[in-house]
Formats: structure tokens, C-alpha cells, sequence
């Protein structure tokens, strides 16, 4: 249950400011994938066109295409909410639902869609979702506690478990490790290695360690200047990029010389 | 082991004078300071009124010109004794203190008041009784109380609903000019007088029902007019402030827009919007001027608001206050203060409830 992903000649804006251009890639099913680049460069816009979150934000809009298995996202007549359910995602601050338990949070994605569950079953998937997200044993004595009181690693992997919970095609990380400590990041990393498993990864990252390690592939965006958009640059295996990459900007990020 | 252990005393610990230490007041000195210019003004109005100067001893002016002298003297000292900053911190603080109780008086002298004169009347009858063939001393209130309970609660089933839905709109899908023009008509809808809403709910309602219309549910309708624009406003702010990242987190789990507002919007921001709720009937509750004109008043109990006037609280202390004359005419103006008294207690009820209700429903954060 993962599916490949295809973006042909990707244009994203918001309103008439052009923020990312004529991004083409192909990403495998089953691997993981991580978008590293400079602040404001367009990786992380360009992650969130991959479900349509962008669109939560009045004025965005794309042309061109995202084939999700060889169907177009931005097809006419495709419900952004059916999209959503096929491609999670987790977000760079840990957000789980303050109103709610842990165990409520895991089941947030299939009792907020009111999916009627039997008991049992629910308690399966809760169980399975946070084994899946490595949190299971350090949970499992106060599941219905309130997710808010975890810790910041926890709580992270908390909304991991809170995505896959919904079993996506996809799940798109956006910086999932920017906020927490180096013991909760080596737990995330352990984790997207598992998931890969089962589930295309896609991870944005700032910390070109973190992309050397976990991903297969990796793209490097850049940006022109302030107010430019954002490129993809270089698309290649991660070991490649970083020991030889074949453009000039992408050595010279990787190996620390910007410009 | 080695000798390398043994380091010298640091060098600092030798001096004698730590060299960031500052001058500093002891803390009883405000005090004693405020406590001296009292009695020092007291003195100077105390030889005024010795002289023939005023009319006897001047408590007010002692007060007023004992604490002037206070902030000149405290502000002096501190800033040969503790330096420019801290003599500023001193000014500044008993400036804010003094403001705070200023501000303070007559909010005391208010709830004196109305205990002291509204304790006469605060027994049995009142609660039990209406004002039905009652001359002179007895009778009660209850009519009035039932007709502001039911007038209020059928006022906050209009305005809730038709409130937070707009401040669902406006937060969730307002874009443009439509929201635009609502939030410009909330902020004049916040601005009317409330004589201009009942006058409003008359007009309306006469056009249909003729003049001579009065009933609670008129009353019901003006104070909605009063209360939509303070539901709106304050709802909004609370759903403005739900985070971003949880709708986007709801988003990304594939659940629809008005599911997210349902079930992860509205339950997070609850507290807050049950805490604007409470406020916006206490704004209401003791409207008189718009009850007057489309409820009118009696002296009898009446249960249906659809039909016949009916009394309010609010217009049970005017009409009282305002036909207080001849032998009983204190009785009246004692029944006027523990009506006051009574609408004061339930506005303070209410507050309290919806504090509790905020704190059930707020967000939990234990671990």
C-alpha cells in the first residue's frame, strides 16, 4: 500500500507571486525521499502541493501536474479531502489535539471522518499505530491522558502515529525533527527507516546529516535571489548529491560553501 | 592526588565592596512614608480647622493630599538612596496602585450600597410573591424574576445560534467584501443605543400586530439586537486564536472542512466562547430602557412570553423607584434596592457558572 509519485513542470503561487518553478520529479513507492535546500527556497511549499495543503492558504494555486500512480491531483472534480486521506503528512511542530486523549488523537483521523469502529478494533489500530510509531511501550499505561502532556519527541511521534493510523499511500514530513532534541530525532530517524516499509516517504529537512542517512533520494532546491522563485536544482541518489553532485550550487551547499 | 588541586582564592571574593550592588530602601519604608504624609496632612488640616480656616477636619483632603505628598517624598528619596530607574519604578508603581484603587471605590461603595439598602427586603416573600393586588408594604418580586429569566434565555437561544455562526463564517470562509461589510455592520450593531433597539423590535413588531403589541418575546428580540454584535465579536477573537496547525493537522488526516470546525475548532475554543456567551447576557440582563417600550410592565405572574406584558427586573426597580409616594412609599424603594440586589446576585451566578462550565471544558494539559 504505497504509491509513486510523478510531478511534471510544477509551478506553485501565491496569488501572483510565482514561489516555486518547473519542478519535475519522480519519486519511487516504498522509498524515502528528503528536499533539503535554504530557508525560504520552495521545499516546503512544494511538499504541501503534494496533498494540497497549500491550498489552505487563500491565493495559492499550481499548474501543472501531481500523479499520484498516474492520477492527476490537480485534475478537475478531484476532492482535495480524498487526496488528503491518501498522502499524510506530519508537521514541523508537533500538533496533536489538545482536547483530546492519546488515544483519541490516534483515532482522530478515522473517528473525525465518523467511521463507525467496534471497540476492539479501535483498540487494535491504536495499538498498532503507535507500535508503528515506536511510542506503544511508553504510552500504553496512560492512553487516555491527554496527548498535549507528552514530551516534544513524544508528542511527534504522536502525530506520526496519528497519520499512519489513516494508512496513507504517502506521508509527507516537513521538518519533523526541527524542534526536538537529538535522542528524539535519532527515534524519528529509526522510525522512517520502518516506515519506509510500508509507505513512500517524503521528508523535508534542514540538517544535511539527517538526509544522508535516511533517504535513498534526494533533491536539492535553491533560490535566485529574494523574491525569485524557487528551483529544483539537482534530483539524484542521496549518496551521489553528496559525494558528486554535477552542479556547481550543489556542492557548494553540501560541502558548506554557499553562494 | 595531586598538589595541582590547591588553586588560589579567587581574586574577587577578597574585595570588600561587591561592585554591583546598588543602594536599596528597606521594605517597610513606603509604608511608614504613606503612613507619615497621612499624618502630616492631617496636622496641616488639623491647624486649618483650629484657625477657622475650613469648617472642621477635612478626611478627604487628608487622603488626597497626604498621598500626593507621598509619591513627591517616596519618589525624592528613593532617588538619592537607590538611583534615576528605581525611583522611576517607585513612581510608577504607587501611581498604578493608587489608579487601581481609585478605580476600585466605587465598585465597593456600589455593592455597599445596594447590600446594605437591598438586605431590607431580601426575604421569602420577595422570592415567592408578585406584586398582585399589593398596596402599600409586602409583595415580591418573582413575576419580575421569572420574566428576566425567561426574556434572557429566549434572548441567548436567538443570538448564539445567529452569532457564532457569523464568527464561523468570519473566521472559517469570510473572504472579501461580504466579510468585510458584516464586520463593518457587527462593530456599528455593537455602537446602537439600546433605547434604539427596542424602538426597532416596536416598529417591527407593530407593523404587524398593531400598536398596542407588548410581550416578553419583543423583549426577547431587542435584547438579541444587543447581544448578536457582543456574541460575534467575542467569539470571533476566541476562534482566531485556535491554532493554524490544527486545522491543517485535521486537514492532512483527510477530514473535511466543516468537520474540522465541528469537531476540532468549536471543542477547542469552547471555553472560550461559553466565557463570551456569559459575558454577552451580562450585558443584557439589566437592559431597561429597550424592555420598557416593547414588554411594558405588570404586577401580575405571566409564564408565556408570546403573550400579554411582562415584568423584567430591571423595569420592576424603575417602575418601583419611580411610584414610591405616600405612607408606603419606603416599602416600595426597599423592594426597588433588593430587586437591584437580586439582579446584581444572578449576574455574579451566571459569571461564576460560566467560569466553572470554562474550566470543564477547557483544554487539558496534565500529564
Amino acid at each position: 500500500m504505497s504509491k509513486s509519485i510523478e510531478v511534471n513542470d510544477l509551478n506553485v503561487y501565491y496569488g501572483d507571486f510565482l514561489a516555486v518553478e518547473g519542478v519535475s520529479m519522480r519519486i519511487e513507492p516504498r522509498t524515502v525521499t528528503a528536499f533539503i535546500g535554504p530557508s525560504g527556497c520552495g521545499k516546503s511549499t512544494f511538499l504541501r502541493t503534494l496533498n494540497r495543503m497549500h491550498e489552505v492558504i487563500p491565493g495559492a494555486h499550481v499548474e501543472g501536474e501531481v500523479l499520484l500512480d498516474g492520477d492527476d491531483l490537480y485534475a478537475s472534480g478531484v476532492d482535495p479531502v480524498a487526496v488528503r486521506s491518501q498522502v499524510g503528512m506530519v508537521f514541523q511542530r508537533p500538533n496533536p489535539f489538545p482536547t483530546m486523549s492519546i488515544k483519541e488523537n490516534v483515532l482522530a483521523g478515522v473517528r473525525l471522518n465518523s467511521k463507525r469502529m467496534p471497540r476492539s478494533e479501535a483498540d487494535a489500530l491504536v495499538e498498532k499505530s503507535l507500535r508503528g510509531a515506536n511510542l506503544w511501550n511508553e504510552v500504553k499505561d496512560r492512553l487516555d491522558k491527554p496527548g498535549s502532556g507528552l514530551s516534544g519527541g513524544q508528542q511527534q511521534r504522536l502525530c506520526i502515529a496519528r497519520a499512519i493510523a489513516v494508512s496513507p499511500q504517502v506521508l509527507l514530513m516537513d521538518e519533523p525533527c526541527s524542534a526536538l532534541d537529538p535522542i528524539s530525532t535519532y527515534a524519528i530517524e529509526e522510525l522512517i527507516g520502518e516506515l519506509k516499509n510500508d509507505y513512500t516517504v517524503v521528508i523535508v529537512t534542514h540538517n544535511m546529516q539527517q538526509a544522508s542517512r535516511v533517504s535513498e533520494k534526494t533533491a536539492f532546491f535553491n533560490i535566485a535571489g529574494t523574491g525569485k522563485p524557487g528551483h529544483l536544482i539537482e534530483y539524484n541518489d542521496t549518496a551521489t548529491l553528496f559525494t558528486t553532485p554535477t552542479e556547481q550550487a550543489t556542492e557548494d551547499y553540501v560541502s558548506g560553501r554557499f553562494g | 592526588m595531586t598538589a595541582a588541586t590547591a588553586t588560589p582564592p579567587s581574586p574577587t571574593r577578597l574585595r570588600a565592596v561587591n561592585a554591583v550592588t546598588v543602594g536599596r530602601l528597606p521594605r517597610a519604608v513606603p509604608w511608614l512614608l504613606l503612613a507619615g504624609s497621612w499624618i502630616v496632612m492631617g496636622v496641616v488640616y488639623g491647624l486649618l480647622a483650629a484657625s477657622g480656616a475650613t469648617k472642621g477636619f477635612d478626611p478627604v483632603g487628608t487622603i488626597f493630599f497626604g498621598t500626593v505628598l507621598f509619591v513627591i517624598v517616596l519618589y525624592t528619596i528613593s532617588r538619592i538612596v537607590e538611583g534615576g530607574r528605581r525611583a522611576v519604578d517607585r513612581l510608577v508603581t504607587s501611581l498604578v496602585l493608587t489608579a487601581f484603587i481609585i478605580a476600585l471605590l466605587p465598585l465597593i461603595s456600589l455593592v455597599w450600597t445596594v447590600v446594605a439598602n437591598g438586605l431590607a427586603r431580601f426575604d421569602v416573600t420577595f422570592f415567592t410573591e408578585s406584586m398582585r393586588n399589593v398596596i402599600g408594604a409586602g409583595g415580591g418580586a418573582l413575576h419580575a424574576l421569572i420574566g428576566t429569566l425567561l426574556i434572557t434565555l429566549a434572548a441567548t437561544v436567538i443570538s448564539v445560534p445567529i452569532g457564532l455562526l457569523t464568527s464561523i463564517y468570519l473566521v472559517e470562509y469570510g473572504r472579501g467584501a461580504l466579510a468585510r461589510s458584516i464586520t463593518f455592520f457587527v462593530d456599528v450593531m455593537t455602537g446602537i443605543p439600546s433605547i434604539v433597539a427596542g424602538l426597532f423590535t416596536f416598529a417591527l413588531f407593530a407593523l404587524f400586530f398593531g400598536p398596542a403589541v407588548r410581550n416578553g418575546f419583543m423583549g426577547a428580540v431587542s435584547l438579541s439586537v444587543l447581544m448578536i454584535p457582543v456574541v460575534v465579536r467575542s467569539s470571533e477573537e476566541i476562534l482566531r486564536i485556535v491554532p493554524n496547525e490544527l486545522r491543517e493537522a485535521s486537514y492532512a488526516l483527510g477530514v473535511p472542512k466543516w468537520r474540522t470546525i465541528l469537531r476540532i475548532v468549536l471543542p477547542t475554543s469552547l471555553a472560550g466562547i461559553v466565557t463570551g456567551v456569559m459575558l454577552a447576557i451580562s450585558r443584557v440582563i439589566g437592559e431597561t430602557a429597550p424592555l420598557l417600550i416593547v414588554t411594558g410592565f405588570t404586577f401580575s405572574m405571566n409564564y408565556d412570553i408570546f403573550n400579554d406584558r411582562m415584568m423584567t427586573l430591571p423595569v420592576f426597580v424603575y417602575t418601583q423607584y419611580t411610584q414610591a409616594a405616600g405612607v408606603a412609599a419606603q416599602a416600595s424603594i426597599d423592594r426597588a434596592w433588593t430587586a437591584a440586589l437580586t439582579l446584581i446576585l444572578l449576574v455574579m451566578a451566571l459569571n461564576l457558572i460560566g467560569r466553572l462550565i470554562a474550566k470543564i471544558f477547557a483544554p487539558k494539559y496534565g500529564r
